[in-house]
Formats: C-alpha cells, sequence, structure tokens
C-alpha cells in the first residue's frame, strides 16, 4: 500500500496518543482518553502490518492471540489491592519487547554508529527495566522481602555494574561489528536491574515503578530513533515525561531528592538512630466508644494508609462512611501521594469500594481542613502522620510533608499493635492526649464501629 | 544526520508536551495514568511486528520477534483493560451538588 498513507495513520496514531492524555485530565472524560488511547493502538499497528516490509502474517497473528490470553485475565483477575503488582508485570513485558526488539535490529543490521547508539540504550533501558520490574513485582506480592537489603559497599558495586554496562555498550557502538560483547551488555543490563531493586523496601514503590515507568517509555523511544519512526519517539517521550513527573511528584511528598531515588541508596540505614526505647503511656478504645465519639461528631477526616489494603478493609471503611453520612457527619478522606505502593493506589481501592471521588481529597486541599474536623480517623497509615516530620529535624522523615491529622480535635489511629512502621520511627501522634489507640485487624475493628454505630441508630 | 535531527526535535516537543499534560492530571487518576502510559509504552510493538513479518529474517531474529510480540500484546491488553476497568469505578457523588 501506499506509504504516504501509512505515515498519516501513524500521525492519526500519535494525536490518539495525545488526546488520551489530555482526557485524562479529569474523572468525567478520563475513559474517553482510554478510547482514544485505543484507537491509536489499532491504528499504530494495523499501518504496521499493511507495511510492504511485512509478509509473514502467522506469527504475528499467533503471537497476538498468545498475548491476549495472557493479558486478559491478566486485567480482569486483577483485585484492586495488587494494581501495583500488575502494572509492574506489564512494565516488565513492554520493557522485555523493547530489549528484545533492539538485539534482533543489533543482529540484523551491524548498524552504523547512529543506529547502534539507539539500539544500545534502546537495549540497556529496556533489560534493566525488565529484571527491576520483575523485582519489584517479587517485592510487592511478598515473594520477595519487602524490606530493603542493604550491604557494605552495595552502591559501588551497583555503580560498577552500570559503569561496565556502560563502558560495553560504548564499546559496541564504537565498533558494531565486535557482536560478541553484546552478551555481555546484555547479561551487565540485566544484573543491573536486579541490584537496583534489592536496597528499595516496599514505601518506595509508588517511585520505583513511575521511574520504571519512565524508563520503558525512554526505551521506546530510543527504539524511534533507531528505526526512524516518529511515533515511537512520540509515544516514548510522552511515556518517559509521564513517569518523570510521578518520581518527581513522589520524591516531593517524601522529601527525598531525585538522585538518592536514581541510585537506589534509600532505606533503612538510618533506623539505628533511635534512642532507648521508652515505655510512654497511650490511651486506647474499644469499638463502642470509638462509634460514640464518632456518632457525635460533625465532621470526620478518614486518613487511609496501606495498612487499609493490606487489610482489605475498604469495603468495610465504605460501609463506615455510608453509616456517617446518613447520620449528616461530613466524612471526607485524606489523600496522602505517597499512600500505597503506587502513586493514587488509594484512590482506586476507595473508588472500587464505591466512594465517591469527590469526598476523596489530596493533601494539600485537607490540610488546613483538619483545625476545623472533630475527628481524624487513620487507617492503616503511619509515616504520613508523624508529626516528626514538622517538628524534629533529627527524624529520618524531617520535612516530609505530612497530612496534619494532629490538628484534628480527636485522633484515633486503627493499628495492629504500638510497633513503628516502615521507616522504623516512632510516632508522637500515638501518645498524644488527644489521641486513642483502636487496637486490632483495621478490617474487623471498622465493622465492629460500623456494628455499634447501627446499634446506637435503633 | 537529517533524521537524528528531526526525531531529537520530534523528541523534544513530544516530551514537554508530556510534561504540560501530564501535570494537569488530578492526583486522583495517578493510578489509571501509570496504567495507561504503560500501555502506550507497548508501542514498541511496532518494531516487533516489523522484525517478525520480516520475509528474510533469520530464526533468531523471528523468535525474538515473536517473543517482543507477545510481550507487548499482553502490555497493550492488560494496560487497556485494567486502566477501563479502574476508571469506571469512579463515580461522583450523585446526591449532593
Amino acid at each position: 500500500m501506499n506509504t504516504a498513507i501509512l505515515e498519516f495513520l501513524y500521525l492519526a496514531a500519535a494525536a490518539g496518543f495525545i488526546l488520551a492524555l489530555k482526557w485524562m485530565s479529569s474523572p468525567a472524560t478520563a475513559r474517553r482518553g482510554v478510547f482514544a488511547g485505543e484507537i491509536g493502538m489499532l491504528l499504530a499497528v494495523v499501518g504496521t502490518l499493511l507495511r510492504f516490509e511485512v509478509v509473514r502474517y502467522d506469527w504475528i497473528f499467533a503471537a497476538f492471540l498468545i498475548g491476549s490470553a495472557i493479558g486478559v485475565p491478566l486485567a480482569y483477575l486483577m483485585p484492586m489491592t495488587a494494581v501495583p503488582q500488575r502494572t509492574a508485570v506489564s512494565h516488565a513485558f513492554g520493557a522485555l519487547a523493547s530489549a528484545l526488539i533492539g538485539t534482533a535490529e543489533f543482529y540484523r543490521l551491524t548498524p552504523d554508529r547512529f543506529t547502534a547508539a539507539a539500539l544500545v540504550l534502546e537495549t540497556l533501558l529496556g533489560f534493566l527495566t525488565f529484571t527491576a520490574s520483575l523485582m519489584a513485582f517479587g517485592k510487592l506480592q511478598e515473594l520477595l522481602p519487602t524490606r530493603p537489603l542493604v550491604y557494605k559497599g552495595q552502591n559501588i558495586v551497583n555503580l560498577g555494574i552500570l559503569g561496565m554496562a556502560i563502558v560495553t555498550g560504548v564499546a559496541l557502538v564504537i565498533s558494531p561489528e565486535q557482536l560478541w560483547l553484546y552478551p555481555f551488555f546484555t547479561l551487565l543490563a540485566l544484573a543491573f536491574g536486579i541490584l537496583l531493586i534489592i536496597p528499595i523496601g516496599g514505601a518506595d514503590m509508588p517511585t520505583v515503578i513511575a521511574l520504571l515507568n519512565s524508563y520503558a517509555g525512554l526505551s521506546a523511544s530510543a527504539m524511534g530513533f533507531a528505526l526512524n519512526n516518529k511515533l515511537l519517539i512520540v509515544a516514548g517521550a510522552l511515556d518517559g515525561s509521564s513517569g518523570l513527573i510521578l518520581a518527581i511528584i513522589m520524591c516531593r511528598a517524601m522529601n527525598r531528592s531525585f538522585t538518592n531515588v536514581l541510585f537506589g541508596a534509600f532505606g533503612q540505614l538510618q533506623t539505628s538512630a533511635s534512642g532507648p526505647v521508652v515505655q510512654k503511656p497511650y490511651r486506647s478504645a474499644s469499638p463502642e466508644e470509638a462509634a460514640e465519639i464518632l456518632d457525635g461528631a460533625r465532621s470526620v477526616i478518614i486518613v487511609p494508609g496501606y495498612g487499609m489494603a493490606v487489610a482489605q478493609a475498604q469495603h468495610k471503611v465504605r460501609e463506615l462512611y455510608d453509616a456517617l453520612t446518613k447520620r449528616g457527619v461530613q466524612v471526607r478522606f485524606a489523600i496522602h501521594p505517597v499512600a500505597g505502593r503506587m502513586p493514587g493506589h488509594m484512590n482506586v481501592l476507595l473508588a472500587e469500594s464505591n466512594i465517591p471521588y469527590d469526598h476523596l481529597v489530596e493533601m494539600d486541599e485537607i490540610n488546613s481542613e483538619f483545625l476545623q474536623s472533630d475527628v481524624a480517623l487513620i487507617i492503616g497509615a503511619n509515616d504520613v502522620v508523624n508529626p516528626a516530620a514538622r517538628n524534629d529535624p533529627s527524624s529520618p522523615i524531617a520535612g516530609m510533608p505530612i497530612l496534619n491529622a494532629d490538628h484534628s480535635r480527636t485522633v484515633m489511629v486503627i493499628k495492629r499493635s504500638m510497633s513503628p512502621g516502615f521507616a522504623g520511627i516512632d510516632n508522637e501522634l500515638y501518645y498524644m492526649n488527644k489521641t486513642l489507640m483502636l487496637f486490632g485487624d483495621a478490617k474487623s475493628f471498622v465493622a465492629g464501629i460500623v456494628k455499634e454505630l447501627g446499634a446506637v441508630h435503633a | 544526520m537529517k533524521d537524528l535531527e528531526t526525531g531529537l526535535f520530534v523528541f523534544m516537543l513530544a516530551a514537554f508536551l508530556g510534561f504540560e499534560l501530564i501535570k494537569r492530571v488530578s492526583p486522583l487518576l495517578h493510578t489509571p495514568l501509570m496504567s495507561l502510559t504503560n500501555a502506550i509504552s507497548a508501542i514498541a510493538v511496532v518494531g516487533a511486528i516489523l522484525i517478525t513479518g520480516e520475509e528474510h529474517a533469520s530464526p533468531f531474529s523471528r523468535w525474538l520477534g515473536f517473543v517482543a510480540v507477545v510481550a507487548a500484546t499482553t502490555n497493550v491488553v492488560s494496560g487497556y483493560l485494567s486502566t477501563d476497568r479502574m476508571l469506571k469505578m469512579f463515580k461522583k457523588d450523585g446526591r449532593r451538588k
């Protein structure tokens, strides 16, 4: 077919992707955005299938079938708490595809220097994102220990491996005919991906997933340079900048520098700084007492964290929301940017349990509202409400923006025990006079409160 | 060299456009956004089709291409479907204005 027409298909596909991102800006248009993205992808695939170079359709359609057979169940059988894992696996697939194509091109062409440089970049990012995403999946699925594993000289080893990969890559660019170097290059990139994730703990996954998203995009963009295909460049660049922005937002929300993340050095090193353990007094309460206080409140702000997802408590939280709203209590949810295991994770969980999204409020908007709220109910969140971030310059989380739950008239914290959270930092919020600790599993405790509220009502 | 220049131009414009578009996305939708961009990054399927469908491809590159098409298709299909599945759940409160 006429190549000029096919170029136009690619142009339309790029427009589809741009519209997809544009329409994602609001929940009202977001589904239209997905549709635009799907059309874009369809045009890109059709436009490619019609090209004169493509003559063997049997292998391609077999691959389409297998890919759909894996992809459809992956999308529909996944529980919403597992969205981060699914995204990590999906990143791994995309990155693997990109890396394999780069490899095939390298062996096929014996490329010129410019193409070789693009291919080296593509495969480096592709292979390292592949293994890093698989590692992230393992940690999120808790197949691997979620605690960061840190050892002495880790950064030197990691940077050494990356350095060797880059040197090998540069050697391949200078003399692309030295193909024996290529397997080493591949192995180094794969190894670096694994090492990159080893020192990263569960709570830092939002940043890492965003970053891997960016790498996968940049890899596709590099492929665009190698194949001289502008659609790939555009789609990859959109994806790369999207991942990068999200990673930056996550970094800011944790007050970590971007270099800190890039070198994968963040983690647990500061924990030993905590002083001698002193038993401080705290107050605890039963579901009945909690229900009574909530019943008398006018305004309640719920702060959900990853603990809510782990306990699968979101549907019970919805029942609590219903019970309180019915009594005329204003209920809102305060969403910290890094709550959960990927950006926006809490919103998806709460939306799944049918809580209207206009009651999910982001940090900057809700923080001034805590002063006027009667109760802040914290469910499975810890560091994101720790006032030490504001008050204690020596704290490992000093400077991290937090939700001002401590400004609320009463604070209630649903928690399994007094043990410190991920960052291993004690939380002074728990020892305040206005704080009630509600000990127990989030799901059953919230269910208990709902039951009591029903009893009061009847 | 001409290709490189145009390519970089396109890359730069698309990257800036991406920044502007993503900045406007509400934090509410960050998870579906990432899922969507993840699906878009599977545009690598284009390269994979070109490699696999070539007439005189060596068995080595045919197989690599085949695996790449499978992986990219998985990424596309699961990415779009789960983004839509998530977005379907976002509902506005109909009871009050």
